[in-house]
């Protein structure tokens, strides 16, 4: 043997395309900050009940605990004279809250979405106040809370609408990408013919067939949110299926399916990462733009769509519109950071 | 005699960021890339110097630094640090402006790239490329320019050279291409002609033509000219001096006769050594294991919306491969050499019929569920080590991947001790199987692909010009390696390759391929002393010239031969 080749020992510890890329992204600044803003931002909205609403967390009364968060206690139960589920922001209630051995622990923000002040000193949409730090909207409901409620759908809205299309993306591109040919050929001219379909029509006339609801918009825009992938995949699977090392994989005697996993996805999967976040804040942008439209989702479900639709109704409202607007460029902003340090970390042209 | 181009102590630096080249270099090296090494002076302390009308080879593998060197005269690097001093005619070049090099290069200085395919501009027709360069430096008319353009590709030897100026680039072949680059380059009459790997990405044959062709011209205008390249057949044949570049510095340098007959660096006697040299004996006795007949292979093309055309890339063939044995198939590209590979390990995207029988097994006959099965007795080993490796998975998962499928019986530890054993058999320590494809050197990643294949216990291994993406000492120690492993194992190899150095050095036997159709098969040194086919005949004279020399000449002492001198002859007579 004249050639015992060693092993570099200066070469730094070993570490895959996924790792390396993961450190060049956690290397980016504005990319890891950005990331961390969001998560704290998305995090925060998942524990809105807790944050703002119209119930206390934890009553005493009377030497009994009670916690309205997860029953509903008829008025009765405190001293009232209905049987109707307790108004917590009724005056009477509060002065059986407030007296002696009796507490309560309110949330942060004393509404949630769809509360009606029945008891507010100002008339709708009222300006923020001590009351309503933002605000009220045209119906008297806390703007503060609108907006902690409608950012949690719309980041949930996208996350499902993304991952859904990511799915049917990659499984049509791989299809079409790994079998080529006649597959290729019927696929590609399917997705023409699908995607000549106008949306918004579609969208209109199922707005008036259906009640529109967060499901039916995720599946209607589901259905044509996978196109624009499938091609990425579809390119990248056709590039990566040639390769030798695919070639060596057919040659071991691997089912198709095995190469697929284990071969050609991993390999192909960089597009799709790189879109993941400029995808999910198109899909935010899809769901507010239809809410603005009036085609989204009813009045009741806070959504960011609707309060833009309000602040254009009444522009006067500032209150409404402003944070809205800041809330909703906040969040595009930082999915677009994260997305440029995504794309930035997975460029393998750029060296480190 | 004063020197045309002069350089003094030259040091060239990468700055950290960018690749530095202005010219998208085919050799750039992927390695110091990947494995995070800080930038070293690519070229350091370098002394060179190119006389009047001389012929100097710049020699070296690559990575070696010859191509920066060359832009560094043109000045076409960016982002580097450059240092010590270039002198054009006494004048000197690092620190020229930007417009005096601009006058400088293509009028003065010309250079011939390596890849023909991107070096020329697929919207324009080569007349006009050629032209353009006359229009910039000589201020001719268009129609002027398109003129001496026709004339110029007449002398660089294209035919129908008023039909070829109209044609564009993708309508020519990679030869003519090549021709017309050179072409360019000659426009403006430089005084030195840089070519850099000018024949690497052609044919044997097509190169010998290139070679000729350069010699001609050089001999008509006297202008010198600096050849790039790591091919020292080549370099025999073309350059008066040489000079041997390693890590940036030249470390010889001479005339090429001593150089080759008495290197007297170590790097320079392993180079000139490293040629490949006879690592098998004659073939054994006859004991088939592939027994392939009636072999065609043809692909359907489309030419319109519905219609087709069959194009047959194998030819009816029959061949065998014995046990324990190399059948080695050369050919040029194009010539069906991998299709036909492929169609025997039933990889091809090709109609195939025929029969391919290993061991007995109808490799054609077999179902899907049974080739699978069947798959673990012939494996590939592939050119390029870059795409052959899997590169997300670690190097132990791909060792692993063909033993969990073919033996699901073994344990853990029993495939872990195995993949071990192997990545010593093929000179690799164990350690490297926790690492990337990515952190391994080309030979490093050729000699897992080895070990992948090795590790299924094959009976035949097909390898797809293993050898050939690879500089010339790595190319040894791979055929060694390979050598070793067929006397220890015991397996065959069906060995591709356009090399016909590496044929000799490796194959018992081979089959010489020319447009999809076997012209020759036998032995290899039957073959390659008393070759009977005139392609056959073609290929020698470009690989082994001297001692295809010395057959022309017994023959013509027997006055038995009526070919045309071969070009080595014609160049001694004019020496002496």
């Amino acid at each position: 043997m004249t050639a015992m080749t060693a092993m570099q020992a200066n070469t730094p510890s070993s570490q895959s395309l996924g790792r390396r890329a993961a450190r060049r992204f956690w290397a980016n600044r504005r990319g890891r900050i950005s990331l961390l803003i969001f998560l704290a931002a998305v995090f925060l909205s998942l524990f809105a009940e807790l944050l703002s609403n119209d119930r206390p967390l934890v009553v005493s009364f009377q030497d009994e605990l009670y916690f309205p968060l997860i029953h509903n206690y008829p008025e009765s139960t405190f001293g009232g004279d209905f049987e109707t589920s307790t108004d917590y922001l009724d005056p009477y209630i509060r002065k059986q809250f407030d007296s002696p051995g009796n507490w309560a622990l309110y949330p942060l923000n004393e509404y949630s979405y769809d509360t009606l002040n029945y008891f507010a000193s100002q008339p709708n949409p009222a300006p923020p106040s001590s009351e309503n730090w933002m605000g009220t909207d045209d119906r008297g409901r806390d703007i503060a809370a609108r907006l902690l409620y409608g950012f949690r759908v719309s980041v949930f809205f996208g996350l499902a609408l993304t991952a859904i299309g990511v799915l049917l993306g990659i499984f049509f591109g791989a299809l079409q990408g790994y079998f080529v040919g006649k597959t290729d050929l019927f696929f590609q001219r399917f997705i023409e013919v699908w995607g000549a379909i106008p949306e918004l029509y579609l969208l209109i006339i199922l707005a008036s067939i259906f009640e529109p609801g967060l499901l039916v918009l995720l599946v209607i825009l589901s259905l044509f949110g996978w196109m624009g992938l499938s091609d990425y995949v579809r390119a990248e699977f056709l590039r990566n299926r040639s390769l030798d090392y695919v070639t060596a994989a057919r040659a071991l005697g691997l089912r198709h399916y095995q190469i697929i996993l284990r071969h050609v996805l991993p390999n192909s999967l960089t597009p799709v990462i790189a879109f993941l976040p400029f995808r999910m804040s198109a899909s935010i942008l899809a769901l507010t733009s239809l809410d603005f439209l009036g085609l989204g989702v009813p009045s009741s479900t806070p959504s960011l769509g609707e309060l833009l639709a309000q602040g254009k109704d009444n522009l006067d409202a500032w209150w409404i519109t402003v944070p809205t607007f800041a809330v909703l460029v906040g969040t595009l902003l930082l999915l677009i950071f994260v997305g440029e340090a995504l794309r930035d970390a997975l460029d393998t042209r750029r060296v480190q | 005699m004063a020197s045309l181009l002069q350089f003094r102590e030259i040091s060239i630096r990468f700055h950290a960021s960018g690749t530095g080249l202005a010219v998208a270099s085919p050799v750039a090296e992927p390695n110091a890339e990947v494995s995070g090494t800080r930038p070293v002076w690519a070229v350091d302390g370098l002394n060179l110097s190119i006389d009047k009308g001389e012929r100097v080879a710049l020699v070296g593998e690559s990575g070696s630094g010859k191509t920066i060197t060359a832009l560094a005269a043109l000045g076409l690097l960016q982002d580097v640090e450059l240092r010590g001093s270039i002198q054009w005619k006494g004048e000197e070049l690092n620190g020229a402006s930007a417009t005096r090099l601009r006058r400088l290069r293509g009028k003065e200085i010309a250079m011939v790239f390596q890849e023909p395919m991107s070096a020329l501009n697929p919207l324009l027709t080569v007349g006009r490329q050629v032209g353009e360069v006359l229009e910039a430096h000589e201020g001719l008319t268009k129609t002027q320019a398109f003129e001496r353009a026709t004339d110029l590709l007449q002398k660089v030897g294209i035919d129908d050279p008023a039909r070829r100026a109209r044609s564009y680039p993708h309508q020519l072949s990679g030869g003519q291409r090549q021709r017309v680059l050179i072409a360019m380059a000659l426009a403006c009459q430089p005084e030195l002609l840089i070519a850099d790997e000018p024949t690497t990405a052609l044919d044997v044959s097509l190169r010998q033509q290139i070679l000729e062709l350069l010699l001609d011209l050089q001999e008509e205008t006297g202008m010198a000219i600096l050849l790039i390249t790591h091919d020292l057949p080549i370099v025999k044949r073309f350059a008066s001096r040489v000079a041997v570049m390693q890590q940036g510095s030249i470390i010889e340098t001479g005339d090429s006769e001593s150089v080759f007959q008495r290197p007297s660096h170590p790097y320079t006697q392993r180079l000139v050594q490293s040629q490949p040299r006879p690592l098998v004996g004659a073939p054994g006795p006859r004991d088939i294991l592939l027994d392939v007949r009636q072999l065609h292979c043809d692909y359907a093309i489309p030419t319109g919306l519905f219609r087709k055309r069959r194009f047959t890339a194998v030819h009816r063939e029959n061949f065998v491969v014995s046990k324990g044995e190399t059948l080695g198939v050369v050919g040029e590209s194009g010539s069906g050499k991998t299709t036909l590979a492929m169609a025997i390990m039933r990889l091809a995207p090709a109609r195939v019929t025929g029969l391919v029988k290993l061991n007995g097994v109808d490799l054609l006959g077999l179902s899907s569920a049974a080739l699978r099965k069947a798959r673990r007795r012939f494996q590939p080993v592939f050119q390029d080590p870059y795409s052959a490796l899997s590169p997300r998975l670690t190097v132990r998962q791909i060792l692993e991947e063909g033993l969990r499928l073919h033996r699901p019986e073994l344990t853990w530890q029993q495939r872990l001790d195995r993949c071990e054993s192997i990545m010593a058999e093929v000179g690799l320590s164990p350690e490297g199987l926790q690492r990337y494809p990515h952190e391994f050197s080309g030979g490093q990643r050729q000699r897992i692909a080895i070990a992948r294949a090795v590790l299924q216990e094959p009976e035949l291994i097909i390898l797809d010009e293993p050898t050939s993406a690879l500089d010339l000492s790595i190319q040894q120690q791979i055929l060694e390696l390979l050598v070793m492993l067929q006397q220890t194992k015991g397996f065959a190899y069906l060995f591709i390759s356009h090399d016909l150095h590496v044929i000799r050095s490796i194959a018992h036997r081979c089959l010489v391929m020319q447009y999809g159709k076997i012209v020759e098969f036998g032995a290899t040194e039957h073959v390659m002393s008393s070759p009977r086919h005139a392609y056959t005949q073609q290929l020698l004279d470009a690989a082994f010239p001297e001692e295809r020399l010395q057959a022309f000449e017994r023959d013509r002492l027997a006055s038995m031969a009526n070919r045309p001198v071969p070009r080595a002859l014609r160049l001694d007579e004019q020496a002496s």
